[in-house]
């Protein structure tokens, strides 16, 4: 009877304590939510930095705040980022006038000089390129394979990352489109 | 995780402990299904016609959910961008298809999931591996020593959690696994035991999906998983086989 009794009860004390566990973990000040610091990482702000692009103006990523904006790292040698190319350029003309921003950032630590503007030209390429020379942006994007692409939404947070390539046009269309409205 | 072989599992290549959990759980599920009248055969083309579905289907609901975008480039279909996927079309998919081919089959349901259970308790120690190795499902804030520094601050190693807790699930239940006992009391209680310590870690994840009021809608959804795993128990527990009846009836 005593044992009937224990195992009637048992799952309705385990139950409430769940229940208690609930409310006790609750994140009621907002730590989870906010104040999270700069991360090369979904749901955390996009890292700030500033470089020269090919054409000699400088950019900084958090002056972009308010559009939405595309960081892909890419380099001349890197077969997925030749294929991905013509789609974000593709992508980038359909949605730039809804404020959509493409910084194709060359990993110039690991690629030449001289191939850039070949390869700009071969894709006529519209939107940004800065120029990665020491690599600095590459380390604090944690970059460990081209392309790496990093979607970030207007108010500066990143939203998707996407290793490796290519990226389709469908998939370039659909986070897009998804970050515009 | 040491940093060289961190960057060698860094993603996408953080899938592979997934790909061999399926593997070896497939292995250990057929070791043990034959004494449930599973035969091994039936229960890896379930296996293979539910993950096949789950693949298909949640690349076609991504696909209507963005239908815009496939129609200016129908061959982003057959694109390799794993990022084009739905993970609840994905389980509908499977979870239909696997249902399907089970009545269809005439399989025993409540044997399935027991037969299962094996398989889903490795595929939940991968999981919790390819979190690990790509820093995904990270933690919460913490000033505890075994912090790990992660995403700019120090975190609880969650991930290192919920890998310990699968592999612990997995030694308990070890011997259970070529028991044999009313069907579908093995795989209510592993799922029980898996939502009662998800419902635990996930008060120490950093990366949770909240309510307005602050509550974690993992834990809420873990808390209705061990509700209904406790009341599966409680009414399998209590339905007496019927005299001249198969076991599958009970």
């Amino acid at each position: 009877m005593q044992l009937r009794t224990r195992t009637k009860i048992l799952p309705i004390v385990l139950l409430a304590a769940g229940l208690a566990w609930i409310f006790l973990s609750a994140d009621r000040s907002g730590t989870l939510a906010g104040g999270r610091p700069p991360a090369p990482q979904e749901g955390f702000p996009a890292p700030d930095f500033t470089l020269a692009t090919t054409t000699g103006r400088e950019v900084t990523l958090s002056e972009l705040r308010g559009q939405v904006a595309l960081v892909n790292f890419w380099a001349t040698w890197c077969p997925p980022c030749r294929s991905e190319m013509a789609a974000i350029q593709e992508v980038y003309d359909r949605y730039m006038e809804r404020g959509f921003v493409v910084l194709a950032v060359n990993a110039t630590r690991q690629d030449t000089l001289s191939s850039i503007a070949p390869f700009t030209d071969e894709f006529g390429l519209t939107f940004p390129i800065p120029l990665d020379v020491s690599g600095a942006v590459e380390r604090l994007y944690e970059v460990k394979s081209l392309p790496t692409s990093f979607f970030i939404d207007a108010a500066g947070v990143i939203r998707e990352v996407v290793i490796g390539g290519p990226m389709s046009e469908a998939l370039l269309q659909s986070i897009v489109e998804g970050l515009l409205e | 995780m040491p940093a060289d072989l961190q960057n060698f599992f860094a993603p996408p290549r953080h899938l592979v402990f997934v790909i061999l959990a399926l593997w070896l759980g497939q292995i250990l599920a057929n070791r043990s299904c034959g004494k449930r009248g599973v035969p091994a055969g039936q229960l890896e083309n379930l296996v293979m016609a539910s993950l096949l579905a789950g693949i298909l289907g949640g690349r076609l609901t991504y696909a209507l959910l963005h239908l815009e975008a496939f129609l200016a480039d129908p061959l982003g279909l057959v694109s390799l961008n794993l990022e084009l996927f739905s993970p609840w079309g994905g389980l509908a998919c499977g979870f239909l298809v696997g249902w399907i081919f089970s009545s269809r089959k005439s399989l025993p349901p409540w044997d399935i999931l027991d037969s299962l259970t094996p398989f889903l308790a490795v595929l939940a120690i991968g999981v919790g591996l390819s979190h690990l190795a790509s820093g995904l499902a990270f933690g919460a804030p913490t000033s505890l020593p075994w912090g790990i520094e992660q995403w700019g601050t120090i975190r609880h190693p969650s991930q290192a959690y919920e890998t310990l807790a699968a592999a612990s699930v997995l030694a308990l239940f070890w011997r259970q696994f070529a028991r044999t006992e009313r069907p579908g009391l093995l795989f209510l209680r592993f799922a029980a035991w898996t939502c009662g310590l998800s419902l635990f870690l996930a008060a120490f994840r950093g990366d949770s999906a909240l309510l307005q009021s602050g509550l974690r809608l993992e834990q809420i959804a873990a808390w209705a998983g061990l509700v209904l795993s406790m009341l599966g128990i409680h009414l399998r527990a209590a339905n007496k086989p019927v005299e001249g009846r198969g076991r599958h009836d009970a």
